[in-house]
């Protein structure tokens, strides 16, 4: 079995925000996409709003966000943002009638596990959002997974609502386990190291999975970030070095990568 | 779409093409499938800077977003003159409007072989010299200087027949005494502007870069007023025709372009906001004006 990669429609389109929601520290925006394909797991759209994008924080955004699609049912798809800059912050004024500019799905996303492996899917933060989408479609496909949650403190717990019945962990142990989600990860694997890795997350910590998966021989999947202008391939903006000493475009041979193409997975300027 | 224009002999089906670098046909064909090729952007097609050997490009972060545009330090990362001929070419030729090859070369030796290379390529129509680059003999930006660039052109004008547009840098006193030595030494056509150098600050290291390369260039509307008085300056010493860029986002915008002296216009940065911004500004550009 494998995922393919739907291709985007030619051109950005103007979509109406049809829901809004909030859990804590996260907000949620549903967009109406009525005529868009279904996202593969680990896809993206670069996003921006048809009104007032621009005018924030240094007289930003000018580009389009890139956001990883969080769940997708027919005629919607979902994203879940933090407030982390201008970009994100007008994003989240949005409200429900407001229209936004899309384009995609985009990237390369993730891909089913081998036959007879578990999926342990590893999030951080905001990272969550790829992996509510990929555990929808693991549990259609009937195939077993479980999934490892870190935030910051309890307001950024909330978005553990996202998934089915995360186990979490948070740095001031406000919220489940006291301390980072790799150590939850590393218990998984200690117990059956038969499994695939999903990750998403801020460069220091998907950088410790990958880690820890190379170190265990355990195959991972990485859902990268990068600073993006386009997120179709033509800015050359958005590179990372891979092992082979060559750079990859995250926004077309990513944003998953498995992890034996890399050295590391701390991108530089990107994450929060 | 009315708007059918001769550009050094190219018929061109709207005045409407896309600046060097900001466009990738071979990945958005890949991204957006045939549609494309159906309904592509612009009336011809100018590749990303193609040198002589491969070129990686610069360590990231290569983007930097600023009021009204974006600052990268891209490196001009490219397969090199046998790659692209190789590799890329094939695919380009596919495309249903005419391709323009832009090259760089650090030494006239380097420029000519590229020059040569594609002129003895039937499916590239014109070439864009792109010289905002140092000479690594003398140091200086060969845009940058009047005698350093009539010296190149001394050296490529005569390896090709194909059109020769040549690609000017702003960072420099006077555009137009470089505009007028790439006319005297047979360029056919001139494209301004290319990005302005500009320095974005780390969040955290004081003094230090935040992009990779160090310094990157300026685009987007942040530019627009800058390359109107180029495009001006330039349109007022040379009869060649002019390729406008800079900034530009919208029929409007395009409209002054021509209006300050451009034959054609390039459409940069918008492209990474609206894929289809080049076919977009075309239909502007045909309405009747208000
Ligand atoms: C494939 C992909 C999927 C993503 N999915 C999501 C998601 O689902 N939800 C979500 O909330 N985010 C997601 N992101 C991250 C989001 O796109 C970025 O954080 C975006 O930059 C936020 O824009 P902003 O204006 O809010 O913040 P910014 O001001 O852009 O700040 C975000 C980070 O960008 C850097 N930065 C700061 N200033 C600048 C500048 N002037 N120019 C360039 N970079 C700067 C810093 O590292 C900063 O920490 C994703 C990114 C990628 C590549
Ligand atoms: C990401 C990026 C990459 C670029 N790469 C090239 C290049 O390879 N060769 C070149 O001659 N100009 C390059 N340029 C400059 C553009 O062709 C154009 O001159 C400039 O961006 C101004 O137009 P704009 O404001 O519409 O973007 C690049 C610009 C950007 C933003
Ligand atoms: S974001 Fe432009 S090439 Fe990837």
């Amino acid at each position: 079995m494998t995922w393919t990669a739907a291709s985007a429609p030619l051109g950005r389109r103007r979509i109406t925000v049809s829901d809004r929601r909030t859990y804590g520290a996260y907000g949620v925006l549903v967009l109406a996409d009525t005529n868009g394909p279904d996202p593969q797991p680990g896809q993206f759209y670069m996003l921006a709003a048809v009104e007032r994008w621009g005018g924030g924080a240094d007289e930003r955004p000018f580009l389009p966000r890139a956001l990883s699609v969080l769940r997708a049912e027919p005629g919607r798809a979902h994203f879940m943002l933090e407030d982390v800059g201008p970009g994100t912050d007008r994003l989240l004024e949005l409200a429900v009638g407001d229209d936004v500019w899309l384009l995609g799905p985009l990237g390369q996303g993730f891909q089913p596990p081998e036959e007879g492996r578990r999926a342990i899917l590893c999030g951080g933060g905001v990272g969550t959002a790829p992996l509510a989408i990929l555990e929808d479609a693991l549990r259609a496909a009937g195939t077993a997974s479980v999934a490892l949650l870190g935030f910051r403190d309890a307001p950024h717990a909330q978005g553990a609502a996202l998934l089915g019945d995360p186990r979490v962990a948070t740095d001031d142990g406000s919220v489940g386990h006291h301390g980072r989600v790799t150590e939850l990860l590393s218990a998984e694997l200690d117990a059956d190291p038969h499994a695939v890795v999903y990750s998403c997350g801020p460069p220091p910590m998907l950088e410790a999975v990958r880690a820890i998966c190379e170190a265990r021989g355990v195959p991972a999947q990485l859902a990268l970030e990068s600073g993006m202008a386009c997120g179709f391939g033509a800015c050359y903006g958005c590179v990372v070095p891979t092992r082979d000493g060559s750079y990859i475009r995250v926004c077309v041979d990513g944003p998953v990568v498995d992890a034996d193409r890399l050295d590391t997975a701390l991108v530089a300027g990107a994450g929060h | 779409m009315s708007g059918a224009v001769d550009f050094c002999g190219l018929a061109l089906e709207h005045p409407v093409i896309n600046a060097s670098g900001t466009f990738d046909a071979i990945a958005a064909q890949r991204v957006f499938g045939d549609a494309l090729l159906a309904d592509f952007p612009f009336s011809a097609f100018v590749s990303k800077t193609i040198t002589l050997e491969p070129r990686a490009g610069n360590p990231p972060p290569r983007i930097y977003e600023v009021a009204g545009g974006m600052i990268n330090s891209i490196g001009l990362p490219n397969r090199g003159l046998a790659g692209y001929l190789e590799h890329d070419l094939p695919s380009l030729a596919a495309l249903p409007v005419p391709l323009i090859v832009n090259v760089m070369g650090s030494v006239a030796d380097e420029v000519v072989q590229l020059v040569e290379a594609v002129d003895a390529r039937a499916e590239i129509a014109a070439i864009e010299l792109n010289v905002s680059c140092p000479n690594v003999k003398t140091g200086l930006d060969i845009g940058a200087d009047p005698d350093e660039l009539a010296r190149l052109l001394a050296a490529v004008r005569p390896r090709t027949r194909k059109p020769l547009i040549v690609k000017l840098t702003p960072n420099t006193a006077d555009v137009a005494r470089v505009a007028v030595a790439a006319e005297a030494s047979g360029a056919d056509a001139v494209s301004l502007i290319n990005t302005l150098r500009a320095f974005a600050a780390h969040s955290t290291r004081p003094g230090a870069p935040w992009l990779g390369g160090g310094t990157g260039g300026q685009s987007g509307p942040a530019v627009r007023h800058v390359a109107l008085a180029q495009i001006a300056a330039v349109a007022r010493r040379v009869t060649i025709p002019i390729v406008g860029m800079g900034g530009i986002q919208n029929g409007r915008h395009a409209r002054e372009a021509l209006d300050a002296g451009a034959c054609i216009v390039a459409v940069g940065t918008e492209s990474f906001r609206d894929p289809l911004a080049g076919q977009r500004i075309a239909r502007e550009l045909a309405a009747p004006r208000v």
